[in-house]
This record gives structure tokens, sequence and C-alpha cells, in this order.
């Protein structure tokens, strides 16, 4: 089978975010990226459903030229082929990449590939981009390629010519059956992805990448201005040094309903 | 709060900045030798605020070709062993080029004279201490059994809470230095204060322990700590089955793939690859993250993978289960890098009672703290010379970061390189050229560095000569004993005894100490008597308060109240430093009829020309004038040894000091930079028929010193020697009291009784051929003299006796070799051996005292 995962170049989070002066952009100094942890489990379950079931999977990504980097991570835990989506390759793509504009240019890149090399059985989203988080992507593109899609999919079982995807929801588990070709959003948790091993990291600096330039209708949506959000102070409360603490870490306890 | 923070107090008696090794052992031994009233300030939290001491890889190789660094992590390594953090695992250094099996014969050397057990092994002996490594591509490893891996953060946290229980210390984490106020003195800016985002704190003394962030904070004070921030790759690797096994935190071996520059330490079920390999990534202190603004800490930034990649191929050749295990934790580590590599230590030479701790490695950590506490309580430390490590040692150009840039760019990637003793930088040459450059580089001279300095160590132009002295001038077999050496230095040195030779001598350092206080300050701070005559000049040793070497120079009398101290290039910074710290001291203490002393460092306008031989004074006398056109009495009764006048060379003034570091005849010539040229051609056109030539180093501080049996400040004269075990103790000692002398008066009285523990001797080698059938030539690179039954030799201060310079006596005809010897074998005629490349060859004791091997009663010079 045929499995295509879409990852996002974003900022690795557990440090605080710096905004450039102009506020037009992430200051990117001492910023590490990395793939949105949605995406992450996503491609971990790409590698899977093709250790299981044989085939070819492919990691695209649309964004800066350094989002190879992301593309050679996917490699390195086991995706076959990578497909890179420039932005800043040329001139003619500057503007605003908004939800409408990316997935539509992510579209035009899968009938481009699709038509050369065959279709995709099944089109791997993370639920949402770790920074921008809108929401979009996934779907408008699933929308664009008309095929079937459910987003926040916590389980994957291909079979029957269909595939099978458990969800959670407050009050219970919901599971949909949809016919391939198909198209998933996928949420962290559904597996542990692995880390790259050394021989994958190797391996994965051999993997051809192939260079779509990106073409997509601009959107309506535009960015006017980043701003720092107001840091969540946290206060810390000692609750007192070695055994003499204890009945207060009881108290604690019992009010957090933790002891019954 | 935590137990150990504590509340910020208004002053202190010293304040420490940064809670890594340096700082947490530091304020440990600095409460021990009986400090109080301390602070511990660092801007990360306890106990690891985020410097390089939280992600360091913490383990030991104690073998080290330098001294001063070789005794400062095994006596690290002991004060770990001491307080249960040093786990033994043992380590091995493998080769895969046949050159590092050479270098491993160079380490068993240094392995001997540091009394550090160690052995070679066969790749099938490899595999059976690291079963899991790839012995088809070893050529064979450097066993040290003693290698550990240490707790950093557990016994920097110990010393730390001692000295808290103790009561000597309050410690404020969180804590970000903000400034550094400084007071003017008369004696220059002094640090009066620690400004930081929880307030103020007036302090006598400061110590900078902040590694990467040193260059930064020192700034603030106005004071220079010339470091780099570079990155060390690294990455933690796992799960892997055998290690897991294992159920250890290090059960097999640290292995140190040397010809990839990289290491492989296990750490529980992972194993950590280290790499000094890749590119050099420098960083400027400022550019540092904030501990908000890093996802891990401010020093583990994310690896960089293109640069470590090349490295995770070696890794997988020499340990397949690598390749399937996981990048679980990967890293660009940040420490910290020096022009020379070495640590920058003591107080600086801008801020007067501001110290810098900088750039100590986990190895050294806690003796190098201890180090430095006792530089702040003695004035000088005890346990062994600091001369490589003081951050006095820097001249100017060597704190830009233009000098720092280049140089650790140049030997970043030597961290596990094959460095010859006298190996010669490649980056920033030419920074500092004498005037008489130019007609050095006519003549084919090979230039050494020293200190900036452009010095011709040889000339090609001489290569002639060795047709001449065809027995004197033979090559040397062994590449590595070739390296950066010539045997036309031995034509040169023949040639100088023949007749004649020049030496470009402007390396030197200048100072002019003036003012009716000039006397009495130059006799505080130097062990002779300098109330000589004007005219005339004193050698002199310069004591540290426990009365070992602290310098030794020599002092002109150019007027009642001016006297010039001539030192050499690679003192010139220490000794710059030292005497004018005892200045200020000098002046503040003095009584008001006691005078003034100023310093004026004259070294940047003044060249030097050395001329010797026995017809230095033939030649010279056909160009030197007195101030009118008269001829000048150049002879031994008209210009006696050890005077300087002021004379006339073709007309130009000029200074000449009759003095010999290579026993001839002859003078210093000194002259002002921009008369140098016209000095060099008058004095080669006058030697003309003499056939004068250039001389270059090699002969001046190693072959003609040698057979002199002259001492050099650093190899010979260290600290933790004294002047009667130098042989250069005077029949008396003058009344007035000086730096060192309390104890220099007790060593003599303990050498009077008992002799001296040890005595610098000239030993010759009986026999230089080695197993192979040719003949080696020791570097001087600290190699241990032995007893004849191959046991290494400590007198009863526990000092190891070793080379401490080596070169051929051309005109004895002997290969000498300097080192201390205790008094049963400081003996002359004495058999005993020296081990070179882990081979021994046979020496014997030629002179138990300073006695010349040649000319033994100086006639040459002074008769």
């Amino acid at each position: 089978m045929r499995v295509l995962v879409c990852v996002k170049r974003v900022p690795a989070p557990g440090a605080k975010i710096n905004i450039t002066a102009d506020g037009q952009a992430v200051d990117t100094a001492y910023l590490a990226f990395t793939t949105s942890p949605h995406e992450e489990c996503a491609v971990e379950e790409a590698v899977r459903l093709i250790e299981a079931h044989g085939g070819e999977s492919t990691a695209l990504t649309l964004g800066p030229g350094d989002a190879e980097e992301q593309l050679r991570y996917a490699a390195s835990i086991g995706v076959d082929k990578c497909v890179l989506l420039p932005i800043d390759s040329d001139g003619s793509t500057g503007g605003d990449w908004d939800p409408q504009r990316t997935s539509d240019a992510i579209t035009t890149a899968i009938q481009g590939i699709e038509a050369a090399d065959g279709a995709f059985d099944l089109i791997l989203f993370g639920n949402e981009s770790a920074d921008s988080g809108n929401f979009q992507v996934g779907i408008r593109v699933a929308h664009g390629l008309s095929r079937p899609m459910v987003n926040g999919i916590k389980g994957i079982e291909l079979g029957n010519g269909g595939v099978r995807a458990r969800r959670e929801s407050e009050t219970g588990v919901e599971v949909y059956v949809l016919p391939l070709p198909a198209v998933l959003g996928v949420k962290e948790g559904i597996n542990l992805p692995r880390y790259p091993t050394l021989k994958g990291r190797l391996a994965s600096k051999k993997v051809a990448l192939h260079v779509v330039c990106p073409s997509g209708v601009v959107g309506g949506q535009q960015m006017i201005t980043l701003v720092q959000t107001a840091e969540k102070a946290s206060t810390t409360v000692v609750l007192g040094h070695g055994p003499d603490a204890a009945p207060a870490v009881v108290d604690l306890l019992e009010e957090l309903g933790l002891l019954k | 709060m935590t137990k150990t923070e504590s509340t910020k107090p208004d002053r202190a008696r010293v304040v420490v900045i940064g809670a890594g090794i340096v700082g947490n052992c530091l304020v440990g031994h600095l409460a021990r030798l009986g400090w109080t009233d301390m602070v511990l300030i660092d801007k990360g939290p306890l106990p690891n605020p985020g410097g390089s001491t939280g992600h360091a890889s913490n383990f030991i190789f104690p073998t080290d070709h330098n001294k001063e660094m070789a005794y400062l992590t095994v006596e690290s390594q002991d004060q770990y062993v001491a307080r249960g953090f040093n786990n033994t695992c043992g380590g091995i250094e493998v080769a895969r080029e046949p050159q590092r099996l050479e270098e491993f014969k160079r380490r068993m050397t240094s392995a001997k004279a540091w009394g550090i057990d160690a052995r070679l092994v066969t790749p099938a002996e490899i595999k059976e201490l690291v079963p899991f490594i790839n012995d088809k591509i070893l050529l064979g490893g450097y066993y040290t059994p003693s290698v550990s891996v240490v707790d950093s953060l557990a016994t920097g946290t110990q010393m730390r809470e001692e000295a808290i229980a103790g009561g000597a210390l309050r410690v404020l984490a969180n804590t970000e230095v903000l400034d550094l106020e400084t007071v003017e003195t008369a004696g220059g800016p002094q640090i009066k204060a620690v400004v930081t985002d929880k307030g103020r704190i007036e302090a006598e003394h400061v110590v900078i322990a902040c590694g990467v962030w040193s260059p930064r904070i020192a700034a603030m004070a106005g004071a220079n700590i010339p470091l780099t921030p570079a990155v060390h790759q690294m990455a933690d690797v796992g799960p892997i089955d055998i290690l897991q096994q294992s159920n250890a935190e290090v059960a097999y071996p640290i292995v140190r793939d040397m010809d990839t520059f990289c290491y492989e330490r296990q750490s529980a079920g992972s194993m950590e690859v280290g790499s000094y390999a890749h590119r050099p990534i420098l960083m400027r202190a400022d550019d540092i993250p904030s501990i908000k603004e890093s996802a891990l800490t401010p020093t583990e930034l994310p690896l960089t993978y293109d640069d470590f990649d090349p490295q995770m191929e070696q890794a997988i050749d020499l340990m397949e289960m690598l390749g399937d295990a996981e990048i679980r934790y990967a890293i660009n580590g940040l420490l910290s890098l020096t022009p020379d590599a070495n640590p920058v230590l003591g107080e600086t030479p801008e801020v007067r009672n501001l110290w810098s701790a900088a750039a100590v490695w986990i190895k050294e950590g806690p003796g190098i703290a201890q180090l430095v506490a006792e530089w702040m309580t003695y004035g000088y430390p005890h346990m062994c010379d600091p001369h490589g490590s003081d951050i006095s040692r820097f001249y100017p150009h060597e704190k830009t970061e233009w000098h720092i840039n280049a140089r650790c760019n140049e030997h970043f990637n030597k961290t596990y390189g094959i460095v010859h003793p006298r190996e010669q930088w490649a980056s920033q040459r030419g920074i500092r050229r004498s005037p008489f450059y130019a007609r050095e580089e006519a003549l084919g001279a090979v230039f050494f560095d020293a200190r900036g300095w452009e010095r011709p160590q040889w000339y090609e132009s001489n290569a002639e000569l060795m047709k001449k002295y065809p027995d004197s001038c033979k090559p040397r077999t062994h590449e590595w004993d070739a390296r950066w050496w010539s045997p036309i230095t031995n034509a040169e040195h023949l040639q100088m005894r023949a007749s004649v030779g020049m030496v470009d001598l402007t390396a030197f350092n200048e100072f002019d100490f003036e003012g009716d206080g000039a006397c009495a300050f130059l006799n505080y701070v130097c062990v002779n008597n300098v109330d000589v005559a004007v005219g005339r000049s004193v050698y002199t040793p310069l004591l540290a308060p426990n009365g070992g070497f602290r310098g030794d120079l020599t002092i002109q009398r150019l007027g009642q109240n001016h006297f010039r101290v001539i030192t050499g290039a690679f003192d010139g910074g220490r000794d710059n430093y030292w005497f004018r710290k005892y200045m200020n001291e000098f002046n503040e203490q003095r009584a008001a009829d006691e005078g003034d002393v100023t310093f004026t460092d004259r070294s940047q306008g003044i060249c030097t020309l050395g001329v010797w031989g026995p017809n230095a004074a033939a030649a010279m006398s056909k160009i030197v004038t007195d101030h009118t056109t008269a001829s000048y009495d150049l002879s031994q009764d008209g210009f006696p040894y050890g005077a300087v006048r002021d004379v006339l060379i073709a007309g130009v003034p000029c200074t000449m000091f009759r003095i010999s570091y290579v026993g001839e005849n002859g003078w210093e010539i000194y002259t002002r930079m921009e008369h140098g040229l016209t000095l060099w051609d008058s004095v080669a056109a006058a030697g003309k028929e003499f056939e004068i030539i250039p001389v270059g180093i090699g002969v001046y501080a190693v072959t003609g010193r040698i057979e002199k049996g002259y001492r050099l400040m650093a190899a010979e004269l260290e600290s933790e020697y004294n002047p009667v075990e130098a042989g250069l103790a005077r029949p008396k000692v003058k009344s007035v009291d000086f730096v060192g002398k309390a104890a220099y008066l007790a060593a003599r009285a303990d050498a009077d009784k008992n002799g001296p523990a040890a005595t610098m001797c000239t030993l010759s080698m009986d026999s230089q051929r080695c197993a192979d059938g040719y003949d080696r030539f020791p570097t001087g690179g600290n190699e241990p003299i032995l007893t004849l039954s191959g046991e290494r030799i400590l007198d009863a201060k526990g000092r190891v006796s070793r080379v401490t310079t080596a070169g051929a006596g051309v005109s004895v005809g002997k290969f000498l070799l300097l080192a201390y010897l205790p008094p049963q074998h400081a003996v002359e005629g004495t058999k005993l051996q020296v081990m070179y490349m882990n081979e021994l060859y046979p020496v014997t004791v030629e002179r138990a005292d300073a006695t010349p091997l040649f000319d033994p009663t100086d006639a040459r010079m002074k008769s």
C-alpha cells in the first residue's frame, strides 16, 4: 500500500520563544525546530503500517528549505520517500501561507505525485500543527481530493479494503470505517514514536528529496503581527524539609482527592 | 527556599560567581583554609544551574604530558575518590593509525613519570576488556585501569554544603549578576561590589568561576578572561542490551577512539558518544541563550546533525551495536576553550581582587579549586607551579577575540591529537616582528612563535656550515625526534663558539622602574641585592611567598633611581603582573619618606641583538664608539662582565650589556626599534671578516644554554623548588626583607642541616641507541629519570625526578638532560636511566650543582 504523511516544521517546545522586533517572525537565534508532536505520531504510524502491510511511505512538507530537516527525521525512522514544497525557493511564492493556500498547494502537489506514481491509499496528517494550530489543512486537503476524512484519530486498523479509525470522545470511543483512499488526522498518543537510530539517521541522508515548487491560491487569512503572550506565572510553595514535611504532603494529597 | 539557599547579605569577604564544579569546590577549599563570610551566586537553580558541569561526561583519563595539568588531574581524581564519588571503570585509548602507537609509547612514558598505572594492549586484549568492540580495525591500545567516572554534581554539592554547615558560606541560587562595581585606587581599579537582580553585595574579593559566561562577567568590571564558549557534540544512544545487562552505571572501560577524535562511554543502559572531530563551533558568551530561552539548559544546545554524522559512521565501525541504538539525547554541549588550551586562573591583571577560575574541566576541577584557594590565601599556590594556567600569562594581543578564535579553531581538533612538544602554531603568525625580520627572512630563517614574536629558530643560510662540522650535524633518524628541529642548530652552535654569532632577542621584555623608591622596591621583590653601582647589573630570582621560584631575570641599574628589568618572552606577562602587584602594595604601605616608584613597560620600543663568541669583541670594536667618534674599550677590563654602557654603534645610540646565556664573551645590545636594522647591518658588516653568522634560538635556548647548565623559568625553575635546590643560592642572604625571605631562610637552614631534598643536576646519555638500532633524542618533555632497576625517583618532598630540558651539548659531545635528583642520586658519576618513548637509556650524572659542563670556570665569558 501507499501511505503519505504530511508534517510541519515548528519551533521545538520547552523554551521561551522570542519574536523579532518587527513582530513579523519568530526569532530563531536560540531555537531548535522539530516536527509537530501529532505529526511525529503520524510518521510513526505510517512506518508501522508499511512494516505491517508492505508498500511504501512518503513524507511531505510545505515550509522553508530548512524543513528538509523534518523530512530527514521522518526518513531516519523509516519513511521511504521525501517531498519538499519549499516556500522560500523563489520570489514567486512570497506572501502569507495561510491554511487555505497551504492546503491548495499540498492538494495540487499530491495530485501531481499520484498522477506519476499512483494514488495514496492513506494520507495522514497531525490533528493540528503545534505552532499555529489552525486545525484546517488536513480537512481542506481531503476536501480538495474528495476523500473521506476523520480527525482526532488514536487508532488505525486496515482491513477489508478500508480503514477502521478510532477516536476518543468524552463519553467513550467512536469508531469510523472509511473506504480507501482516505485521509486521517492523527492525535498524539496513538503510539509512542521511536527515536531515530544511528543507522536510521545515516540512511536518511541517502533518501532522495523530491522538490515540488508549491503553487496555491492565496487565502483569506493574513498574518498582521505576532504577539508575545504574557508568561504564565507559577508559584512554588515549599511544604517543608525532610520528615517534617510529611503532614503537609498528606494534607495536599487529600485536598487533591488523591488519598481516600 | 531550598535547604541550601540563604538571604542576600549586604557585604561579604568573598563572592564566588558560579556554582559549577569549580565554584562549589572553591568555596569548600576556601572554607578549609579558614575563609568565612563567603557568598556563592548562580543564576540557575541548584544542584544543576545549567552550566557545563551539568552536561559533562564526567570521566577522567589521568595521563597528561603537561606536568601542571597531570598533577592537577591526579590530585582531583584523589579528591573525588576521598569523597566516594569516583567510579573506577578503566579506560582504553585505541589506535587506528600507526603513528598513534608511537604516541602511546609517549603516554606510557608520561604515565611512568606521574606514577599512573598503564599498559599497552593488543587488539585481542582490547576485545577482552570491551567485548563489543571491533578489534579488526584497531592496531593497539593504551589501557589505564584507574580511569574513572566521577559525580561532579555530588562532589560540588557536598563541598558547598560543608562550607555552609561550617558557617562560612551563604548561597544565592537563581540570582543573576547584573554588574561588577570597581573602585579606583592608586594601583588601578579594585573590585568593590557585585550587583545582582536581588541586590548589591560589597565584597573584598570576587571570583569568576562561571565557565563559558566568564568573559561576559569579567567585562562588567573591565577585566578580560580570554576564553570562548565552544561546542562539544555528544549523543546518548540506547538502549543497548549488553549495557543494560551489566546493571551498572559504567561496567565497561571507556573507549577513546583517538584517531577519530571520539569517545564511547557507557551511561547505564546506553552509550554516550562524544566528539572533538567536528568543525570548531565557537560562540560568544553574550550569544548563549538564557535559562528561559533554553529547551534543556543554556549549555545544552540542539545537536547540529550534519556536523555529527561522520562520527556516527565511525562509531558504528568501532561498535556495530551502536547502529541500532536510538539517539535519545543529543546536544551541542558548550565548554570553554582558551587560546593555548590551558585554564585561566588567578587574579585578573586589570582589576585587583577580581579572580578568575575559568576554563576548567571536570577532571581537574577539585584540584584547581584548591590551587586557586591557596593562591588567594597565601599569595601563590603551594600545590604546584601554576605558570601554564596563570591568567597574567597573556599579552594584550592574546586576549582579543581575533586571537582566541584563531587559536581555538586551530587546536580544537587537536584535543585528541598528537601534539609535538615543539609544535608550532599555524594561525596568528607574524603578529610581532623585530626590525631584523626582513634580514632574517632573506637568510632563510625558520621562525618559531614566541608569544606572538617571530623568532628565528635556525637559519637555512647556515646549512653550508654543516659541512664544516659533519660529525656534529648528523640528521636524526626518527621523524619524531627530527620534527621542528634541524642539525643546522648544531652548526650554528659550533660556529658561534669558534668565532662569533648574532642572535635576535627582541622578544625580551624591558620594564623600567624609576623614582626614589625604585631601589627599595626592587630589593623587596628580588632575592639578590639590586643596590649595585650605576652601570652594573644583577641576576636574581623572584620568589613566591613560599620561597619557591616565581621568576628569574636580570636587572640593570641605569641611574641612581632608574632600574631596567630584562625578562624573557614567555614569562613577560606574568612578571609584568607580579611587579605591578607588589609595587602597588609597596607604594601603599611605604612610609612617606621611603619614596615612590613608577613602572613603565618599554618592551614595545626596544629591540635586542645578542653578539657572542670569541671574536665578538674584535668585531664590535670596529663599530662601537662613545658619544664622540672615539673608539671604545671593549676589553674585559674596560667593559667587565655584568656592566651596562650607553654607546654609539654606527652612530646609533645603543646600550650594551655584557652578559651571556650561551657561555661566550659578548653583549646583549639594545636600541630603539627604528634603529634596529642599522644595528643589524652594522654588526653583520663588522663581523664579516670573522665569518659572523646569524644564530637561532635553537642555540640560545637549548644547546648553548644546556651545556652551560643555565636554568630556565618554567622548566628548571618552578615554585615547587627553591634557589638552594636549583643551585642558585648565593653564599649570603641580604639583610633587608623581601618576598619569600622567611621561607627561603628556612629552606637554607634546612639544607644546611639535612642537605637539599633535591638538587638540579646535569646528566648525559651514555647511549641513545634504541631497540631498533638507531639513536633517539628525548625532547625534554618530562621524561622520568629512573633507577637502574627501573624505579621512579621521588625526593623527600614527593617530587618526581624528570627531565626539565633535553638537548645536545654540541661542544661537549654529549646529549644532555637537566633534572632534579634527591641526594642519594645527586652525586657525580651516578648511573641512572631515562625513559623515552617507553624505552630505557643509560645516563650518568655529570654535574650535581650549577657548574657548567662546558667551560666550567666561565673563562670564555669573564676572563
